[in-house]
């Protein structure tokens, strides 16, 4: 039943290759000025954090906010442009592709640009002083099913959408605290207990835990707990955007 | 052979569908036999897309049954969609692919082999006019050649059906009749057809049968031609003159077979029989018309005249 996904995934990479360039400039800019900014201009002003240097201490948690944003907004501003304007959903339903399978692939293309973003953020880390360890290897399945996680979430928002305005409330309500809250920029661990709950609250804290361990080299005891929720996580909202998206598409 | 007597390829029984309160389609049975083209005729808002979305199972039926191939929908949804080629009302083609990727990718969601598909997109780009468009962008496609690339994507799968909604809407005639013409192709290869149109010239050019639907039930069925000998006439004479002169011809005709149908300052005479009185007076008359009856007469004696603007 769920076999054609990789037909709806073909069709994005195809057009996804026309317009390489543009794509991995707009993808990797953001979290690329960060770097730039944050390491070479806050990151001189700032003692070690955790026995690296800033810089250090930030990249890896880069690697995960470009999944996030990646994966993200592909599933909300490319796959409601093909929901609405360009009716290529509704084309694709006239075909044996089923609404499900059509959902899935959006979402698994849309976590496969995640993991570009991310392995390219990754291999700009020795520019910036951080040679990854061999552990990095482990952080390509974990950082797809981190993409998996937010290109479902930016697929629930298309679903329940009626513009693009809508995209902001996610945008900014979400993904930007996401991003300035789950341990990228600060360390967690020296904050208040309370503090560090609300963090674990947040699904990218995970991603952003087990980038540093993974990329440090440096496994802590928690690691499996990152794994799961970011699985168990990932699972669940891909489901819950493919019921939404049938809802929305078949009347 | 009768139509009847070979088993249809869609059957659709008492076949019910509710928005909320709004009944779109009510209660509705229709088949379609192999190698006919159903023309399914309706004012806006009659239920003909709804019903050809609940072939499709985009939109789920309230109740009733449909079978299409013998196979019943939704369980068999994949199976069945695999032998249909569909047009759909507007331009849905992908705007991110050139022509030729149009039909290579929308192959690809039949599962058909790439080597395949090239050949078949040759033929049908060959046959509809576009081989010298293959590598353009969508957007430099004028009306009539977009229209064309759906005709061509529909048939990329061999379809033993095929279901074209308003196939030619907002086209100039020239595109039109292209169209028609490969149309009529197809028809005479035995190609099975479900068409909606509101141009009652396109229906009674492709059409042998014929169903009017008015919210969402049918209210005519049948051969275009004898339906409108039929339920209308042979000849319509269109007569514009002072309330006066028309009252006075209506009074003439009284010995006649005709309908006399009175719309603002214009008379509309629908002729079952020869009448010598009417065209005596025809000559007399300052502005009048005599034309063949249509099915756009028979159209909108079923339908009526008022406008269906929701």
């Amino acid at each position: 039943m769920w076999l054609l996904f990789y037909k709806v995934w073909l069709r994005n990479a195809r057009v996804w290759r026309k317009h390489l360039q543009a794509s991995l400039i707009g993808n990797l800019g953001q979290p690329f000025l960060f770097l730039l900014a944050l390491g070479f201009g806050l990151g001189r002003q700032i003692p070690q954090i955790e026995g690296v240097t800033y810089l250090q201490f930030i990249g890896p948690g880069l690697v995960a906010s470009a999944v996030m944003y990646s994966g993200s907004f592909e599933t909300m501003y490319g796959s409601y442009t093909r929901l609405t304007t360009q009716r290529t959903y509704e084309a694709i339903l006239m075909t044996p592709v089923s609404v499900e399978e059509l959902a899935l692939g959006e979402i698994v293309w849309a976590a496969t640009k995640g993991i570009i973003s991310g392995l390219i953020m990754l291999a700009a880390l020795p520019l910036f002083g951080l040679i990854p360890s061999p552990w990095i290897l482990a952080l390509i399945p974990v950082l797809f099913l981190e993409g998996i996680l937010f290109a479902s979430l930016g697929l629930i928002m298309t679903a329940l959408a009626s513009d693009y305005e809508f995209f902001n409330y996610f945008t900014s309500l979400f993904i930007t605290p996401l991003f300035l809250f789950s341990g990228i920029f600060f360390s967690i661990s020296a904050m208040d207990p309370v503090v560090q709950k609300i963090s674990l609250a947040l699904p990218l804290t995970h991603a952003v835990n087990l980038s540093r361990m993974l990329c440090y080299g440096r496994i802590g005891p928690d690691w499996f707990i990152h794994a799961l929720v970011i699985a168990v996580l990932s699972v669940f909202c891909a489901w819950v955007a493919i019921v939404l998206i049938r809802r929305r598409l078949i009347l | 052979m009768t139509l009847a007597a070979k088993n249809p390829l869609v059957e659709i029984r008492s076949l019910t569908k509710r928005f909320g309160d709004r009944m779109a389609v009510k209660d509705l049975d229709l088949c379609i036999y192999p190698e006919e083209c159903l023309g399914l005729l309706g004012p806006n808002g009659a239920g003909k897309t709804t019903t050809i979305y609940m072939l499709l199972g985009l939109v789920r039926y309230t109740s009733g049954k449909i079978t299409v191939f013998g196979e019943s929908i939704p369980e068999r949804l994949r199976q069945v969609k695999l032998r249909i080629g569909v047009v759909s009302q507007g331009d849905n083609l992908d705007p991110d692919l050139t022509v030729y990727e149009n039909l290579l990718v929308y192959a690809s969601y039949f599962g058909i082999e790439r080597s395949v598909a090239g050949k078949r997109a040759d033929d049908l780009l060959d046959f509809f006019a576009l081989k010298n468009r293959s590598n353009e962008i969508i957007q430099h496609l004028s009306g009539g050649q977009r229209r064309r690339l759906l005709l061509s994507r529909a048939l990329i799968n061999n379809p033993e059906l095929l279901i074209l909604d308003e196939p030619t809407i907002g086209l100039d005639p020239q595109a039109r009749h292209l169209i028609w013409e490969r149309l009529q192709d197809l028809i005479s290869q035995g190609t099975t057809m479900l068409l909606t149109s509101h141009y009652m010239e396109e229906v009674s050019r492709l059409a042998n049968r014929v169903l009017i639907l008015d919210e969402g039930e049918i209210v005519a069925q049948g051969d275009p031609k004898k339906m409108v000998a039929d339920l209308i006439g042979s000849e319509v004479f269109e007569v514009v003159d002072s309330p006066k002169n028309l009252t006075a011809l209506k009074e003439a005709l009284r010995s006649c077979k005709v309908n006399v149908e009175k719309i603002a300052d214009r008379f509309f005479i629908y002729v079952r029989e020869p009448c010598t009185e009417l065209d005596t007076m025809a000559i007399t008359l300052r502005h009048v018309s005599k034309r063949p009856a249509n099915l756009e007469d028979l159209f909108l004696k079923l339908t009526g005249r008022t406008l269906r603007e929701n």
